[in-house]
């Protein structure tokens, strides 16, 4: 069993405040829009292709409960390290520098300014761990969860595959990231999210608007097969 | 990608023999697929074939030449944006770790009844699935004045290889503010972005080395695929350098003379410097040759792309009168796997699933100006038709047409991969 996550969405600890917080909360909102199609914050927040971001700031690394993480991720986790603001920063700035088996399908912000406005965000939206404390653990998206309940049929999976791997490589690529080995849940969350149109990508939402229930869950149980 | 998969590490290395003697290759047991062409539908085909049958497919790909360069990307090429090394690929992985036969050399004629192809060495291959993947021929009379023995004077440069290289030459070669020309060719043809996105990329080129050279574009058709998009991008990159003369303006009536450097627009003669002459294109000979054809190009199902003449003959690709996929290296691929499924199913103990297709094309207009259009399809009883689809806009955002280059980038290195593993 493989544990991919696209995204650790544990970023954990005091963090300053950062100069000119409140006064970037408008723009750090503009900033999180590419954000949410992957990403929930706020009141009633779940996780979907990527982790909830509520209670970031303290949160322990890889600590969101219910979601799978990128064993690099759950490597820094269980080496206690945490998210400083320096680390988020650099985070944002470049996740597959930060974190080489990330899957999120992210470039990064080149704008420290800009940066710093979307921890703002961040901050001003999830509230901190402290902040979370004694909260119930994100639920999974219903519609996630019913495909998860699927037994998919790898060989058929299989099939289904050939379609990615015109564009997917297993080493992935600058901007069609791997999709080898990924978790089953982040697997479905992605697709799920470009079939209903909350993550846009022209081409995978023309590929996934005609992909089923029972695709989809035969394409997440082969994909956890290979490397 | 390691698939769990189980990959036949076949006994027959790269096999490079031209066949002196005619001798006819037998399987020794094992059901073979002889596959005509190392494109991207033929290339695909043999990798998939003799790899999810688990070896229990002989598969011999006849290819006449020993590395595959991309008609796909060659555009860039021209445009100076790849170099020319860069669209080569190797067969040797097709035969060390999948255990295709690859033959170099020239398939002539399909006896259908004795089931065997004759290739130009003089030797036979006997198949029990024969898959035809040959890519393009053209039609020499279409542009009164070109023929294939004109073709380095005015190149099509439409096959990649080394008329690419000769047109780029030429292009260089212009003089300051001379002019290059473009016969572009009538529906249907091989990859309908392709002779703009090549506008395109002469223009990037001209507009650094020669700006004031003027490109003309005669050409037989109303409209052609991402017009909006690419004349939008014209507008904005090379404003003044580019004229279209479509069939309301005798786009359609030209003539050409390679030894004046000539070329005849509805009567009007203009001396030009590179004639870049596509003409009308029709499917590879050996579908001819196997008599599977009906007008230009080869009839087939849309269920398994078995020919309509006959089941034991798929033809993938341009060659295929097939429905609504347009004629691209990606449609090619996508039919390439629907056929390879169908073929292991047939003939070993694979599944048959449903077919299912789909295609995206890219095209760069200038420097991070990358565009695209791509549908999905299904099988039907009348063909291949689209289920839906989509296309770039006009006025997207610099970082999104650059966003779609650098996909490109990773589609080409994708799908080269997928072809050859």
């Amino acid at each position: 069993m493989l544990a991919r996550a696209l995204l650790s969405g544990a970023f954990a600890v005091a963090v300053l405040a950062l100069p000119g917080q409140a006064e970037d909360r408008g723009e750090g909102e503009v900033l999180f829009r590419p954000c949410g199609a992957c990403h929930m914050i706020g009141d009633g927040a779940v996780h979907r292709v990527g982790p909830h971001l509520n209670g970031l700031f303290g949160r322990p690394i890889g600590g969101a409960e219910g979601y799978e993480y990128s064993d690099d991720l759950i490597a820094a986790r269980d080496r206690g390290v945490i998210w400083s603001e320096e680390l988020l920063d650099r985070f944002l700035a470049g996740p597959r520098d930060t974190f080489r088996q990330t899957s999120m399908v992210f470039r990064g912000i080149r704008s420290p300014e800009d940066r710093a406005a979307l921890i703002g965000y961040l901050r001003s939206e999830g509230g901190t761990a402290e902040a979370q404390n004694g909260a119930e653990p994100a639920a999974i998206d219903p519609e996630i969860a019913a495909i998860l309940e699927i037994a998919g049929d790898v060989a058929y999976g299989a099939y289904l595959s050939s379609e990615c791997t015109a564009c997917h490589r297993a080493t992935g690529g600058e901007d069609i990231p791997s999709i080898a080995g990924m978790a089953p849940s982040v697997f479905i969350a992605g697709i799920v999210a470009y079939r209903n149109g909350t993550r846009e990508h022209q081409v995978m939402n023309t590929l996934s608007a005609r992909l089923g229930d029972e695709e989809i869950a035969a394409l997440a149980a082969y994909f956890e097969t290979t490397e | 990608m390691t698939f769990n998969r189980r990959i036949f590490l076949g006994s027959a290395a790269a096999v490079t023999a031209s066949l002196a003697t005619p001798i006819v290759i037998s399987a020794q047991g094992r059901p073979r697929v002889v596959v005509v062409g190392g494109g991207a539908g033929g290339a695909t085909a043999a990798r998939y074939i003799a790899n999810d049958s688990q070896g229990a497919i002989d598969v011999t790909l006849i290819e006449p030449t020993r590395a595959y360069y991309s008609c796909f990307f060659s555009n860039l090429y021209l445009g100076g944006f790849r170099d020319y090394d860069s669209l080569g690929h190797s067969y040797g992985n097709l035969a060390a770790t999948y255990g295709v036969n690859v033959v170099h050399d020239w398939a002539v004629a399909v006896d259908r009844d004795a089931k065997t192809v004759r290739l130009a060495g003089g030797g036979a291959v006997r198949y029990d699935r024969l898959v035809l993947s040959p890519g393009i021929d053209f039609i020499e009379d279409s542009v009164p004045g070109w023929s294939l023995a004109t073709q380095n004077a005015m190149p099509h440069a439409y096959k990649a290889g080394s008329q690419t290289q000769l047109l780029r030459a030429q292009v260089e070669a212009m003089p300051e503010g001379g002019t290059y020309a473009m016969v572009a060719p009538p529906n249907p043809f091989r990859c309908p972005p392709g002779p703009y996105e090549r506008i395109s990329m002469v223009a990037h080129m001209l507009k650094q080395t020669n700006p004031t050279a003027k490109i003309l574009i005669a050409d037989p058709k109303e409209g052609f695929s991402k017009q909006g998009l690419f004349e939008d991008g014209w507008e904005r990159h090379y404003p003044g350098m580019i004229t279209r003369i479509g069939p309301d303006f005798g786009g359609d009536v030209v003539e050409v003379d390679a030894e004046a450097m000539t070329l005849s627009i509805d009567g009007a003669v203009e001396s030009v410097d590179v004639c870049n002459v596509i003409p009308a294109q029709r499917a590879g000979s050996i579908a001819f040759a196997a008599d599977i054809t009906e007008g230009n190009w080869a009839p087939v199902s849309a269920y398994d792309l078995s020919s309509r003449a006959d089941p034991e003959i798929h033809v993938l690709g341009d060659s295929a009168a097939q429905g609504a996929m347009p004629k691209s290296g990606f449609s090619a691929n996508s039919q390439a796997k629907v056929c390879a499924n169908a073929i292991v199913a047939a003939l070993s103990d694979g599944r048959a699933f449903p077919p299912r297709f789909s295609n995206t094309c890219w095209s760069l207009i200038d420097t991070d100006d990358g565009i695209k259009v791509g549908a999905t399809y299904e099988a039907s009883d009348e063909g291949i038709v689209s289920t839906g689809g989509f296309v770039s806009q006009v006025g997207e955002t610099a970082e999104v047409r650059a966003e779609t280059y650098r996909e490109s980038l990773d589609w080409y290195a994708a799908i080269t991969s997928d072809m050859f593993g």
